[in-house]
């Protein structure tokens, strides 16, 4: 087999196995392994001036099936009423790049489950934990933080907006970094 | 002290002017005697005309000043007095409320209450009261989180906070008297409306038509704060209070406990028929007028029947609570039509008899003079563009709705006309006995709407729509419009860009006042609507603008500007209007307004130099 044939069936068994994550529905599986949970963290300012830990991968956001089930459960829980379809009403907006309480997903995950003192419900105890997951996967692709390809697309319902996946990204956009002093 | 300043002002207007009335010639004075009889009843005479004791001025919620040192000929030069920041960014809904020497103000959550000294220059603060309601309300509060307004009675200040609670603090120092609980922010409740005091006792009720809420009106003793009585909107007779003294006009409205068989079962402990919204009261009938809200779901299909007793207006018995009579706008509401717009009282010649009447602009988009001792609809008329209803039958009361228009779970029907908040929502009309006109503010607005299944889970939204709103015909999405009520049509109208979210302030100098969701706050010749004066607010008005004279004789207009509320929540509450239905449908057709005006929270008070 030449070289060439090799780099193909890498390549071909790479583009599957990435397929096989975004189709895979997982039906029951313990929290703490859907994702990696780190601490929460809400402040850019970390006393000492030590670097915030890396955000890990949040397998979700690469799964359409967890997306697809976060937008069911999006309407389903009401959050609709609250949030619209990402352009807010009685809640903030979920389609801009400003996040009060943080755009990862733990800090979504928290302000879900334990909501948030200006009128943002506690649903913890409410919503099983991977639903929760599921949300925040939907919630995250309302401003395009999501593989674009495992995003959902159009809406069976009153057209209001362009569809999750042809959103433009609004992720929030950290400025370049400040010249450094003299070492 | 209204005495001797209404003598005053007579002396600094030797050369008073005259004007036209019906080509007849009258001197304002005269007008205004008459106005004072006409529309005073017993409160303008106790208080006089110099104060604003209550957000419509008086219990026939006119709105109408009786005051006339600023008139058509010299509305020109008014300038800015003195202004005040609340210090809050939320719509600002209130009316300042004013006695003697001092004005009230509500602000939005967290419902802090100041209190102005106008005896001194630039009116600083004499106290402010801070009832420091829980933040979490703000999260079922449906349309911003708005307060429109306090009452006076009596040496104490009345008003609402977010989080389900009336307070009595004293009109003096601000001390706090009582503070009474009365709804759960668990359960979706809040409280935006203003109190109305009739006859010692504190008349409220609450907000959450879309939180599956149950609605009541609740009357509490002034002095001590205890509940008197407590009227619901849904459920059986004895918790609506309906008993012997219930007679309305119309058939269906006859029979047992139809707060409950009008609903699927159980459907009315969730059905709505909030009460936040106006309250009049007639002193000679003995009764008060208050509308009841839509019912919940919005989505129709959940709940089969007349929905009793939501989108429709009770008269009741202040001291007991006991319904006199009801009439239904909106049997089985389709579209969000609240019943609660305000009705205001005053006596009318009709076929040659004198009838005792008020006029109600429902958010149907039709305007109804309805004889207030008995019920019966004297008339009704469309006075905005109106495609949901085919006509008012005069028989049985009911409007015959127009099929096709009806939501359906699972198709999406367009340019349903007027839109969820109605041809006129909460915004107050003002009604001059000179003119004989209803000056109302209001919006020319429809919408594409799709029913969709709601989920009940308590404190969290109660909806099943999904709303796409945009303008009525012409394109203009507000209109000011005088309304001659014996006539039944209009006199002539203003159109505006955006919804006129405004209230609206008739005075006996011939001139109306109105503000717009940009900022100017216009004086209009009560006559033509032509356009005299205008001041362009820091932000968009949405308040109720009042008059009143001040401890040094002069005329005053105040009004607060901060722009929100329903219409105004892209701006006040930062909405994405990518998404067309953020706001309850209305991010699209407001997607302009940012650049009109922002966020503010400013008291303007304007005199002539």
């Amino acid at each position: 087999m030449s070289s060439r044939c090799l780099e193909l069936l890498f390549l071909v068994s790479a583009v599957v196995l990435a397929g096989c994550q975004r189709e895979e529905r997982r039906f029951s599986e313990p929290p703490a392994a859907s994702v990696a949970i780190r601490s929460v963290v809400q402040s850019d300012i970390r006393p000492g001036g030590a670097p915030p830990p890396p955000s890990p991968a949040f397998a979700y956001d690469s799964n359409a099936h967890a997306i697809s089930q976060g937008k069911q459960l999006y309407e389903w829980f009401n959050c609709t009423g609250c949030h619209a379809f990402g352009g807010g009403a009685i809640g903030p907006p979920l389609m801009d790049d400003q996040w009060i309480y943080g755009s990862d997903p733990e800090n979504i995950f928290a302000t879900i489950v334990e909501g948030r003192p200006n009128g943002m419900p506690s649903f913890g105890g409410k919503i099983p934990e991977q639903q929760v997951w599921q949300l925040v996967a939907y919630v995250r692709s309302l401003s395009g933080q999501v593989r674009k390809d495992a995003d959902t697309a159009r809406s069976d319902h009153l057209f209001t907006r362009k569809s999750e996946s042809s959103m433009g990204n609004t992720r929030p956009r950290p400025a370049s970094p400040p010249p450094q002093p003299p070492p | 002290m209204g005495d001797k300043h209404e003598d005053s002002s007579t002396h600094r207007h030797p050369t008073r002017k005259l004007f036209e009335i019906g080509g007849r010639r009258l001197g304002l004075l005269a007008v205004a005697v008459l106005a004072a009889l006409w529309v005073g009843g017993p409160l303008r005479a106790q208080q006089g005309a110099a104060q604003w004791p209550m957000p419509a001025g008086d219990f026939a919620n006119t709105r109408f000043s009786a005051l006339q040192d600023v008139t058509a000929e010299n509305v020109s030069q008014l300038k800015v007095s003195f202004t005040f920041s609340t210090g809050f960014l939320r719509g600002h809904e209130a009316a300042p409320i004013v006695t003697s020497d001092t004005m009230y103000i509500v602000t939005p959550y967290p419902n802090v209450l100041y209190a102005l000294a106008l005896d001194e220059p630039g009116a600083p603060v004499r106290w402010k009261y801070e009832p420091k309601p829980r933040a979490s309300s703000q999260g079922v509060a449906c349309c911003d989180t708005v307060n429109r307004g306090a009452a006076y009675d009596s040496g104490r200040i009345f008003f609402n906070t977010l989080d389900n609670t009336t307070v009595a603090v004293d009109a003096k120092d601000g001390h706090e008297l009582w503070r009474t609980g009365l709804g759960d922010i668990r359960r979706g409740e809040t409280m935006t409306m203003a109190p109305v005091v009739v006859k010692g006792k504190v008349l409220v009720g609450n907000s959450g038509g879309e939180f599956g809420v149950r609605g009541w009106i609740t009357a509490l003793d002034a002095a001590t704060g205890k509940i008197a009585w407590r009227a619901y909107s849904t459920g059986p007779d004895s918790e609506v209070l309906i008993g012997p003294d219930f007679k309305p006009f119309y058939a269906q409205d006859r029979g047992k406990d139809l707060g409950v068989s009008t609903w699927p079962r159980d459907a009315w402990k969730r059905g709505g028929g909030t009460v936040w919204g106006w309250i009049s009261y007639d002193p000679e009938l003995n009764l008060i007028y208050h509308g009841t809200a839509n019912p919940g779901p919005w989505n129709p299909e959940q709940r089969p029947g007349d929905n009793k007793w939501t989108a429709g207006v009770f008269a009741r018995n202040p001291d007991t609570g006991a319904a006199k009579w009801f009439y239904q706008f909106n049997p089985h509401d389709l579209y969000d039509y609240d019943g609660v717009n305000e009705n205001v009282l005053m006596d009318l010649e009709i076929d040659g008899r004198m009838r005792k009447v008020f006029a109600h602009p429902d958010r149907n988009g039709y305007l109804y003079v309805i004889d207030r001792e008995t019920g019966e609809v004297l008339s009704a008329k469309p006075f905005v563009h109106v495609n949901t209803i085919s006509g008012i039958d005069m028989k049985s009361g009911r409007p015959t709705m127009v099929a096709e228009k009806k939501p359906v779970v699972g198709k999406v029907v367009r340019n349903i006309c007027p839109h969820a908040a109605g041809g006129k929502d909460w915004q107050p009309s003002a009604y001059s006995p000179t003119t004989r006109y209803l000056y109302i503010p209001h919006q020319n607005m429809c919408q594409d709407q799709e029913a969709v299944p709601a989920n009940y889970i308590a404190g969290t939204p109660y909806v099943g729509a999904n709303v796409k709103m945009h303008a009525g015909p012409g394109g203009h999405r507000g209109v000011f419009t005088a309304w001659d009520v014996a006539a039944g049509k209009a006199a002539w109208e203003i159109r505006e860009n955006f919804p006129v979210w405004s209230g609206a302030l008739a005075t006996a100098g011939g001139v109306v006042f109105y503000g717009t969701m940009e900022g100017w706050f216009k004086a209009v010749d009560a006559r033509t609507g032509r356009e005299l004066w205008k001041y362009k607010a820091g932000s968009g008005i949405v308040g109720q603008p009042v008059s009143y004279r001040g401890p040094d004789g002069k005329q005053y207009i105040a009004v607060l500007a901060g722009v929100g509320g329903w219409a105004g929540a892209v701006v006040s509450a930062n909405l994405d209007t990518r998404d067309v239905s953020a706001g309850n449908g209305w991010g699209g057709v407001m997607a302009d307004l940012p650049q009109h005006t922002q966020q503010g929270g400013t008291l303007y008070v304007f005199a002539l130099p």
